[in-house]
């Protein structure tokens, strides 16, 4: 075959292979999609779908961007702040004479809690509900922010120029001042003082206790107020000093207090309380034989307990009308039997009055024991006289410059709008007053000093004692220290922080010889905040004549005044009146009534119902009180304990220049009082009227059901008596019958029960020390960023708090009798129930909640996850403890909340706030947690430290806080925890369910088997029998 | 066909043909819309509106705009809940139970009946969504729905979530029970319509084409809807009352709370059917069709419900005593005697006592007569609802947490809302589908009709 060399061809463009062919013949039938070039078009459909898509989502994407919240490093870290660490500082609260040592906790340099100082020898770790809340004063908005002059805004050059020009020019100047505990202040003043012609220093006291130190004037010849001792008391007769709530030094008074009142099977020894008093105070609710008399009555009451004593013990009787009160004569009988080792004190302010009880004393040989003259306490240095003086001197004109310095007697003392229009009469005016309140609104100058969180100060609380007090934040506002001030004024060319120290050098380092090194000695005390020195004092003792003041009392008090009596007092939260424009403390449930955000006159059950006032749920009528043609209208609230004929009525309200939150709030009963005598008197006893009016009105109480309705499984109590013979005394133990016997509720349950192989965090509340003070409800508060919801959501039964004392009378009906039971006794006996989360281990909330938001932990914590919370509020009705709170509304970021939770509504406020702890949101559950974040805290500690958490070193902000050790907090794993030592944990096991043998321990409602990690201890009264 | 006894009352009166029947019934959807209609749906989207604003109020503000408190947690709006979930049982127990018994004179109520159910079943699940805090998560948080939350899942202990599950299954079993019935009856109007009204109802009707086959069909799909509608009746009132059952709280923690609760549900469900009827047959002029014969034995229902009740509101008196336990018993005491003593006289005056005049056949064949009883059962279920909650809270186990619940005027604005919303569309029910079951109705004409007879 001849070989075929044809050639065929497609075209004739392959034929000629034209280059351009060449170039595009692969591609005639492309496998892609023709599209079109870019660079030619423009731009493609594609480019456009993209482009739009892009668009759209970055314009949406943009717009709904999370708000940016400022979260700024430090550019320079400070030496020791660690973000998310906490710093503590040891440091002193003082407002006048009122004191604690305290350990501040500060986050990224913001002070943010404040414990007590365990190493204060005062206060022993314990604090109140007002050194609590002090914090938040700090970031209130209403400081001012600045000096002015005449109300206008100046710098401190110009103030002090002026001021030191025209102070000089004034003639007689004049400080006043509340009790000052500083001794270095004492000193800066002594310099202003010379500076100006020897410018006299007047203190009084809100709550005076004037009576006292004029009493030890007249008897020992130096105006100077004893140390009381209530531990080394074994019987405790109090004529209505309210020692565990608002006298003197209530936390020192109930950390004492409370160590003669814990009790155990092997040493069933508590100290006997009498207490004689009008109103009932928090002291007269934790007394064992409490009777309600007359202020008109007292001073004959201790007069017949001097003649009684005075007869035992073969001294001068004196004449005095004889009165019947009760139990008087088994509380003399009974001091005689304990000579040495009793006290009586009385809350009055009449100095005849403390001179016999500075009588009685003596004769027991309580003096120098229990009431030590030796050891002199600073807390109350006010002179009434003196004060009354002043105004005289200022109405007259012969002041030609005032100093208000750590003080606001234009409210708070007697007679304050007298001294008002005094101040008008000066040449200068001077306040250093941190806000404008009533005194400082009058004044020319104003200097406002630091808040004590940023202020350097030291203080001698009693002969021998000091502490310091640090700043913990530099000055939010252009403050200035008003020591600071006053050296300024003075000319002394040192700043106060160079003066304090130079004053512990020579008064304090000096005089020792146990640290060389100054620097080392500052620091020391400074990292302690407390300073022991040893002095040696003559025993001061020995009564030489009562007989003047005897007679004086004598003739003086009556024991048939048929009149009403009015006795003032003051509010555990709201004391003096100073922090009424803290939200915290106007929330704060007050211990007895339970009412918060008002003052009121409290009156008898028979004058209620010889009035025809009947209260419910907070709804009263307002009664018009008129003293001397001064009227006030006050809502009444019927108290039980409340003596007959008396009514009570509360100072530190009625604030008209306090601050937002505490203006406008009750009536100022310091308008009331009575300084024609001398001294400041708390009691009004003659002319006295009030009336009933037809305006209703509704006192926003916590809890308005009285009585415990005679539930045992709810509250346990006995007397010492009974349980002396059976430690099981005053318990309910219920039984259910099964296989044949009788069981503890606890061994029939349907759940398998969990294991807790790490901790068991439980905790235990003796209610038998529990004196119901309330620091650990604002404690809580504080640490947890509880919110605070104003009178109308607490009118609304919405408080917030996680934790509150359950406060029950006793009724003196027959079990059964449901009606009658709801009615207190006339005089009721007291108890106080510390309620929170009980934790327990067959939680009812767990199981209800459609969403699991509430949990068990590993470590027996009942948890909230705020978070997944959809509010259906099943878990709080499910909860028989009734311990959740729901968040009815938006508590923060809400202006109709902003006046009252200022914590959560503006930015200065809400760097009080935990960081720890979620601000919650509305619509979600919260309860106690245990404190959950101080427990994840100590076990990391632990963990980073690779060993075990020792006992003691995570505890609870309610147990840190409480003065008296009511509340303990531990590890029930560990059989070595104190809490586990204190119930008697039968044996090692990680059950859930405890087998605990102290017999005292109860578990509230234990017949619904829910199985709480919370213990109560019976409540223990030092009674012989049982009665109310 | 059923054997016609001459002794046997028809079940519909004045001698009904079947063109009768379908006149009479789809006249109504058909002709305009008569005053009292217009009335009355004025009057219900006028308190839809204004509950309404409650209702707004509520979900801006938050749950405090209600009168709840730490201690009463719940109150007029779970009450609400319960009461509507009650009344809807009613058309359930007609169409479904009464189905399965073969009782024919349930067929002229049916329809309106089983309407009704699905309007006071949407009214009350409206309750647990608005109740809640944050209802915008929880509405779907409150569902077992795959997540990314991490693996959280619902809980299945909590009687909450049953609800969830027992509510959505009566709503769509109801439902779809509810529209199976009205096909045929759609096509009826669509066969009979024009134009736009055609086309609307000829959708309604999934193209229904009357074939032996496809009502052989109905027929069964009837029935097994029935069978599974009927264990709802009893089931799901039985899971709401687990809310309080399974509690530890006095006065809820009651095991005779399911047959109780069921009782009441079928007693308030037939009072409220009787109100809704009694209009709805002198609106319509329905009177031949509803007739005293239905209106008595509802009547018969409502004494033998109301009897269980009154028992049991007497047992649980009774156990409450017979435990000894102190919570408990102050429990019941505080119902009959404490703050909220007239709202448990009240509730045992109208649910106890009042439904015994029933007894008398002069009563409970008097039209006026049943129409009054009928609200006043309907008021003692809501009391009951109330009693049950409010007054076992209020004072529970610590006497320092009781306290009192006061409505607030969103309280009741949000009652009102769903008194609108029910009405609303219980009103355009009315008045643009068939009220009676045409198809159903006509199968019983013959056997009950003496006209159709001759």
């Amino acid at each position: 075959m001849k070989e075929n060399k044809k050639t065929y061809w497609k075209g004739l463009e392959q034929l000629t292979n034209d280059p351009e062919f060449v170039k595009h013949a692969d591609k005639e039938f492309p496998g892609y999609l023709p599209t079109n070039n870019s660079e030619e078009t423009g731009s493609t459909r594609r480019d456009f779908l993209k482009l739009m898509g892009f668009s759209l989502a970055a314009a949406s994407l943009a717009s709904c961007e999370a708000p940016i919240r400022k979260a700024i490093p430090y550019v320079n870290k400070p030496v020791d702040i660690n973000p998310s660490i906490p710093n503590f500082y040891a440091s002193t609260f003082s407002s006048g004479g009122d004191y604690a040592s305290i350990v501040v906790k500060t986050r990224e340099g913001r002070p943010i809690k404040i414990d007590g100082n365990k190493l204060s020898p005062i206060n022993q770790g314990g604090v109140n509900a007002i050194v609590e809340s002090s914090v938040l004063t700090l970031y209130d908005k209403e400081r001012l922010s600045g000096p002015h002059i005449n109300g206008e805004k100046t710098d401190w050059t110009t103030l002090d120029a002026q001021l030191k020009a025209k102070l000089a020019g004034a003639g007689v100047v004049k400080i006043v001042t509340n009790t000052v505990l500083s001794p270095s202040t004492e000193k800066s003043l002594k310099l202003f003082s010379d500076a100006f012609g020897g410018a006299e220093v007047i203190a009084y006291d809100p709550l005076s206790s004037y009576g006292i130190t004029k009493a030890a004037e007249i008897v020992y010849g130096t105006a100077i107020l004893p140390t009381y001792n209530f531990e080394k008391a074994s019987v405790i007769v109090n004529f209505g000093a309210d020692f565990l709530g608002t006298w003197i030094s209530p936390i020192e008074f109930a950390k004492q207090y409370s160590k003669g009142r814990k009790i155990t099977k092997e040493k069933p020894v508590m100290s006997r309380h009498f207490q004689f008093e009008s109103n009932l105070s928090l002291t007269g609710a934790n007394a064992d034989y409490r009777t309600a008399i007359k202020p008109s009555q007292s001073g004959l009451a201790i007069m017949a307990l001097y003649n009684a004593i005075a007869k035992s013990a073969g001294a001068t009787t004196y004449a005095a009308a004889p009165v019947a009160i009760d139990h008087l004569e088994k509380a003399a009988q009974e001091l005689w039997a304990n000579r040495g080792k009793s006290i009586v004190i009385s809350g009055s302010n009449d100095p005849n009055v403390q001179v016999v009880v500075n009588g009685i004393n003596d004769l027991l040989g309580n003096n120098g024991v229990t009431v030590d003259f030796s050891r002199p306490s600073n807390f109350r240095k006010g002179d009434d006289a003196k004060m009354n003086q002043l105004l005289l001197d200022l109405n007259a004109g012969r002041v030609g410059g005032i100093v208000f310095y750590n003080c606001n007697p234009v409210y708070d003392f007697a007679n304050g709008a007298v001294l008002a229009d005094g101040i008008a009469k000066a040449k200068v005016s001077v306040s250093t007053s941190e806000t404008l309140n009533e005194t400082a609104s009058l004044v020319q100058y104003l200097a406002p000093d630091h808040h004590y969180l940023e202020s350097w100060n030291d203080f001698n609380p009693r002969k021998g004692e000091y502490s310091l007090a640090q700043p913990t934040i530099s000055p939010l506002f252009d403050t200035r220290q008003a020591q600071d001030s006053f050296l300024a004024w003075a000319g002394a060319a040192t700043n106060y922080y160079d003066f304090l120290q130079a004053n512990w050098r020579t008064s304090f380092f000096e005089t020792q010889s146990e640290v060389s090194d100054f620097q080392q000695f500052w620091d020391g005390s400074l990292h302690n905040g407390v300073l022991t020195i040893e002095t040696e004092s003559a025993p001061i003792a020995g009564v030489a004549d009562i007989s003047s003041a005897a007679s004086a009392v004598a003739a003086a008090y009556k024991g048939d005044n048929a009149g009403t009596e009015l006795a003032m007092y003051a509010k555990v939260g709201i004391g003096n009146g100073v922090f009424a424009n803290n939200p915290w403390l106007q929330e704060m449930s007050d211990p007895i009534s339970k009412a918060t955000w008002d003052n009121y006159l409290t009156v008898s059950q028979k004058w209620a119902v010889e009035n025809g006032l009947k209260m419910s749920e907070g709804a009263t009528k307002t009664a018009n009180i008129v003293i001397g043609g001064k009227t006030l209208t006050v809502p009444v609230l019927v108290q039980p304990g409340q003596a007959n004929g008396t009514v009570g009525l509360a100072l530190g309200y009625g604030r008209t220049k306090g601050g937002r939150v505490a203006n406008g709030i009750g009536v100022n009963a310091y308008e009331l009082l009575d300084a024609s005598k001398g001294f400041v008197n708390f009691d009004i006893t003659e002319g006295v009227s009030i009336e009933l009016t037809s305006g209703s009105y509704k006192i926003a109480q916590t809890q308005t059901h009285q009585t415990y309705m005679d539930r045992s499984f709810v509250v346990q109590e006995s007397t010492l008596g009974e349980y002396k013979e059976d430690a099981f005394a005053g318990r309910y133990q219920p039984k259910v019958y099964k296989d044949g016997e009788f069981v503890k509720p606890s061994k029939i349950s349907l759940w398998k029960g969990h294991q807790y192989s790490q901790h068991h965090w439980g905790l235990a509340i003796d209610m038998n020390s529990c004196i119901g003070c309330g620091a650990c409800t604002v404690a809580c508060q504080v640490e947890n960023n509880v919110a605070v919801v104003g009178k109308q959501e607490v009118l609304n039964r919405r408080e917030m708090a996680w934790i509150r004392i359950d406060r029950y009378y006793s009724s003196d009906a027959e079990a059964g009798d449901n009606k009658a039971l709801e009615i207190a006794a006339e005089n009721p006996e007291v108890v106080f129930q510390p309620m929170m989360c009980q934790h327990c281990n067959n939680a009812p909330c767990e199981t209800v909640c459609p969403v699991s938001a509430t949990t068990h932990s590993s470590e027996g914590l009942n948890q909230m996850t705020y978070n997944r919370c959809i509010g259906t509020r099943y878990c709080a009705n499910n909860c028989p403890y009734k311990v959740r709170r729901f968040n009815w509304f938006k508590y923060h970021d809400n202006k109709d909340f902003a006046t009252v939770n200022v914590a959560q509504n503006n930015d200065l406020g809400k760097m009080v706030l935990n960081p720890d702890v979620t601000v919650r949101a509305r619509g979600v559950m919260e309860k106690c947690t245990m404190c959950v974040q101080r427990i994840q805290s100590g076990k990391l500690t632990a963990k980073r430290e690779s060993r075990k958490i020792v006992d003691g070193e995570i505890n609870v902000a309610c147990a840190v806080a409480c003065p008296t050790d009511a509340l303990v907090f531990g590890d029930m794993n560990d059989m070595e925890s104190k809490v586990s030592q204190m119930l008697k944990i039968q044996e090692d096991s990680i059950s859930a369910i405890k087998e605990v043998n102290e017999e005292r321990a109860f578990h509230v409602l234990e017949e619904i088997n829910v199985s709480p990690n919370v213990w109560y201890f019976t409540k223990i009264r030092n009674k012989d029998k049982k009665e109310a | 066909m059923q054997v016609t006894s001459s002794i046997r009352e028809p079940l519909i009166t004045g001698g009904k043909t079947l063109k009768d029947v379908t006149h009479d019934v789809s006249r109504q959807v058909e002709g305009k819309p008569s005053l009292g209609w217009i009335l009355g749906l004025l009057f219900s989207v006028g308190i839809l509106l204004l509950g309404s604003i409650a209702l707004v109020a509520t979900l801006w503000e938050g749950i405090g705009m209600w009168g709840l408190n730490k201690t009463v947690g719940w109150a007029w709006d779970i009450t609400n809940f319960v009461w509507w979930v009650g009344i809807g049982h009613a058309g359930t127990l007609i169409s479904a139970v009464l189905l399965l018994f073969r009782q024919k004179w349930r067929m002229a109520i049916n329809r309106a009946a089983e309407a009704m159910t699905i309007f006071a079943v949407i009214c009350a699940a409206m309750f647990p969504v608005i109740h809640m805090g944050r209802p915008w998560l929880g509405a779907y948080w409150a569902l077992p729905l795959p997540n990314t939350f991490g693996s959280l899942w619902v809980n299945f202990n909590s009687p909450l979530l049953w609800d969830v599950f027992a509510i959505s299954t009566y709503f769509s079993v109801s439902l779809v029970f509810w529209y199976i019935g009205l096909i045929p009856d759609f096509a009826t109007i669509r066969d009979r319509a024009s134009g736009l009204r055609r086309t609307i109802y000829g959708a309604l009707a999934f193209g229904w084409d009357g074939a032996a086959k496809t009502w052989s069909r109905y027929e069964s799909v009837a029935l097994i809807l029935a069978g599974l509608a009927t264990p709802l009746v009893l089931s799901v009132h039985t899971i709401v009352s687990f809310d309080f059952a399974t509690s530890v709280i006095p006065g809820w923690h009651t095991t005779i709370f399911p047959p109780y609760f069921v009782a009441g549900a079928i007693f308030s469900g037939f009072a409220m059917v009787l109100t809704l009827m009694i209009v709805t047959r002198k609106m319509f002029h329905l009177e031949d069709y509803i007739t005293i014969g239905h209106i008595e034995l509802m009547n018969i229902v409502i004494i033998i419900t109301g009897s269980i009740v009154g028992v049991a509101y007497i047992t649980e008196f009774f156990i409450a005593w017979y435990s000894g336990v102190a919570a408990e018993q102050y429990a019941f005491i505080n119902r009959a005697t404490g703050p909220y003593w007239w709202a448990y006289w009240s509730m045992m005056t109208c649910n106890v006592i009042s439904p015994q005049l029933f007894w008398f056949k002069k009563i409970r064949t008097s039209i006026v007569a049943t129409f009054i009883l009928s609200l006043v059962v309907n008021i003692g279920m809501w009391f009951e609802r109330f009693v049950i909650i409010v007054t076992s809270l209020h004072r529970d186990y610590l006497p320092s947490s009781w306290a009192m619940f006061y409505p607030t005027w969103a309280d009741v604005g949000i009652y009102l809302f769903t008194f609108g919303l029910f009405f609303t569309l219980f009103l355009l029910f009315a008045k643009f589908f068939p009220v009676i079951n045409m198809a159903e109705v006509k199968s019983i004409v013959k056997s009950s009709s003496q006209k159709a007879n001759k």
